[in-house]
């Protein structure tokens, strides 16, 4: 028992696949291979996103513009689609990657360059993104039939049974995590994270540090709007509205700290799948859509709270009412 | 902009560019540039109507800035307004007279503020983590008692609070009457008495606050509780005001009051800010929005220019602090 309070990521994936049968007891149906397929195809986003919100998280900060940004890069390329030429869709995903980018970008130097706390900046710009998407596609919806053959058909081609954003979430996960444990940039966000002045006095760069995870996860969001525009036929303001709490959900259920310095790439892609089999399964439970959204609060909360009394144990405690605080 | 020091020395240009006179500054030109751009702002009644949009909001503002200014916050607001508005239209649905609906919406609003609490101060989760979890719990329980479904039946007594004015003249609506009178209790409670200081000894520095014998958990966790009471308020008054209730009401709330806070020049790392700057800012915003929806500048351009503004105005004093300092 202690050892798997110890391993987060261990307990997590247990819990994941308990969930798993659990829900199979009640409806097989949901544990066939072509349904847990789906769920894995239904929470690609998440995955992705949750992955670039690690890396911003590690380093105390946090984007709550991903989502928008995801929106904007979305309508960006829909319109790209509608009236350029039919382009292949890597292209679209480069072109979609590279705008989120130049939106993470911004945020970055206001926060790396100029020293603006990140929770205002990105409550900032979610604002400016979110209306920007009305103001370029002038209130109207980009639809399906308007983007273009190959636009479409790369993000909803499969291959061995999952669809191409499953695949790219799989190469970012894996990308993030080399880049986390095995280079020197990547230590250096848990240096800065972890404990900011020592990181300072060892030459770690604390600006370009934050220039570089907000434009990461700017690129990722980016992918991602283009991936679901294609994925799901239709490009409007609201696309994906308030996903940006899921995600940070997903990564405090990962064991991502809020506090900056601790957490992982396989922490926050298994808080994810936990999140997206507790809303795939709702639905073959024959749960009421509008019990959704109060069992994913009630899930989230059992989760931080059952990590907080794992974290409860680590390390000496010289007052333990400062614990609290 | 330091919490705890002593008084500095007088100096005028300390005075002339401290954030709340740059507020005020701000509130001259949206009033005068508005009175150019169209010969309706500055009429009485359209003042006063402006009020009615922003007054429930601007409730919820401040004791999210006593949340901010002592490093914790509150996105669950939104939720509980909508909680609350529920819990009156429920109890009106039983044929509860009006003062019993009021009641409701506040204690539905007290006990989730003090569920918020409870779990940041005892359990020691972050407070933003935990509010994102509530936030999903409240608006799901709204959502669930109501489904697709609205209340829409409310007692003429109780539709009077949110659509009536104190007085006839000056027109006065009474949320913006309670607000005005909130912000002064709250401006007494920050500024002139040592609950006050010991709040903003707490955002200053937490261990040192708790090592001079405040309770530190405890006064945090009354912070949330009085943010559940008056987001409950806000949610009463909402539901007053259109007499009708549905599970997405005050959605998005939370993140318009916190920008509120914020430009209202309360430091998200805690131990600065004060009432005064968070009034201006609700009266900055509230009537610049106003004043750009008079001109029929679509909502969402309003939206794109106040997130602007509240990014130019953080980064504006930076860049020029380090460009005199480059000098």
């Amino acid at each position: 028992m202690s050892w798997l309070l110890r391993h987060r990521e261990a307990a997590l994936a247990i819990l994941i696949a308990l969930m798993i049968a659990g829900v199979a007891a009640y409806a097989p149906a949901f544990a066939t291979p072509g349904s847990l397929l789906g769920v894995l195809d239904d929470t690609a986003f998440l995955f992705m996103l949750a992955v670039g919100q690690t890396m911003v998280l590690l380093t105390r900060g946090i984007d709550l513009s991903v989502a928008a940004n995801l929106a904007l890069t979305g309508m960006l390329v829909a319109l790209v689609g509608q009236y350029g030429p039919d382009l292949p869709g890597p292209v679209y995903l480069v072109l979609a990657g590279i705008i989120g980018a130049c939106l993470g970008l911004v945020m970055g130097g206001l926060i790396g360059g100029l020293g603006i706390p990140p929770i205002v900046v990105s409550l900032g710009a979610l604002a400016i993104y979110r209306g920007m998407i009305v103001v370029i596609g002038g209130g109207d919806q980009v639809n399906a039939s308007e983007m273009g053959i190959s636009f479409q058909s790369f993000a909803q081609a499969k291959l061995v049974g999952l669809s191409s954003p499953v695949w790219i979430a799989v190469l970012v996960a894996l990308a993030a995590h080399v880049f986390l444990t095995r280079t020197q940039t990547g230590r250096a966000l848990y240096a800065v994270g972890g404990n900011p002045v020592a990181a300072r006095y060892c030459g770690v760069s604390r600006e370009r540090v934050e220039v570089l995870v907000y434009t990461l996860s700017g690129a990722i969001a980016g992918a991602c709007g283009y991936l679901w525009v294609a994925r799901y036929g239709v490009a409007y303001s609201e696309i994906a509205s308030g996903y940006e709490l899921t995600v940070i959900a997903a990564c405090v259920i990962g064991g991502v700290s809020i506090g900056g310095g601790v957490g992982s790439v396989p922490g926050a892609v298994l808080g994810a799948l936990f999140l997206g089999v507790v809303v795939n399964a709702l639905p073959t439970m024959q749960v009421s859509p509008f019990w959704q959204m109060g069992i994913a609060g009630a899930v989230i909360l059992l989760a931080v709270v059952l990590n907080a009394r794992a974290e409860a144990r680590h390390g000496k405690l010289i007052l333990p009412e400062a614990r609290a605080q | 902009m330091s919490g705890i020091p002593d008084r500095p020395p007088f100096r005028l240009a300390g005075l002339l560019l401290t954030w709340e006179v740059i507020l005020a500054a701000l509130l001259v030109a949206v009033f005068v540039l508005n009175s150019l751009a169209t010969p309706y702002f500055l009429d009485t009644y359209n003042l006063a109507d402006a009020t009615w949009n922003f007054s429930e909001k601007a409730i919820i503002a401040l004791p999210m800035a006593l949340l901010i200014l002592t490093r914790e916050i509150d996105l669950s607001v939104g939720a509980m307004a909508a909680l609350s508005a529920m819990a009156a239209g429920l109890a009106a649905a039983a044929g509860m007279p009006a003062p019993v609906l009021v009641a409701a919406g506040l204690g539905t609003g007290l006990v989730c503020g003090m569920v918020n609490g409870l779990l940041v101060t005892r359990v020691g989760v972050p407070s933003i983590v935990v509010t994102i979890g509530t936030m999903s719990l409240f608006r799901g329980v709204a959502l669930v008692t109501l489904g697709d479904g609205a209340l829409t039946s409310f007692p003429p007594g109780f539709t009077a609070l949110g659509q009536s004015y104190l007085i006839a003249w000056p027109p006065l609506p009474l949320s913006f009457v309670i607000f005005l009178g909130l912000a002064a209790i709250f401006t007494l409670v920050l500024h002139r008495t040592a609950t006050g200081r010991r709040l903003t000894a707490i955002g200053a520095n937490p261990t040192a606050a708790l090592f001079s014998g405040i309770e530190v958990a405890r006064m945090r966790f009354w912070l949330f509780a009085i943010t559940g009471l008056l987001s409950g308020l806000a949610g009463v008054l909402l539901a007053a005001r259109f007499g009708v209730v549905r599970p997405n009401a005050a959605l998005g709330w939370e993140l318009d009051v916190i920008t509120t806070v914020i430009f209202g020049g309360v430091a998200i790392a805690g131990g600065a800010g004060s009432i005064p700057g968070v009034v201006l800012s609700v009266f900055v915003l509230g009537f610049a929005t106003f004043g750009l929806s008079l001109l029929n500048v679509p909502g969402i351009v309003i939206t794109v220019l106040l997130g602007l503004l509240l990014i130019v105005s953080i980064a504006a004093p930076i860049l020029i602090r380090q460009m005199v300092r480059a000098r």
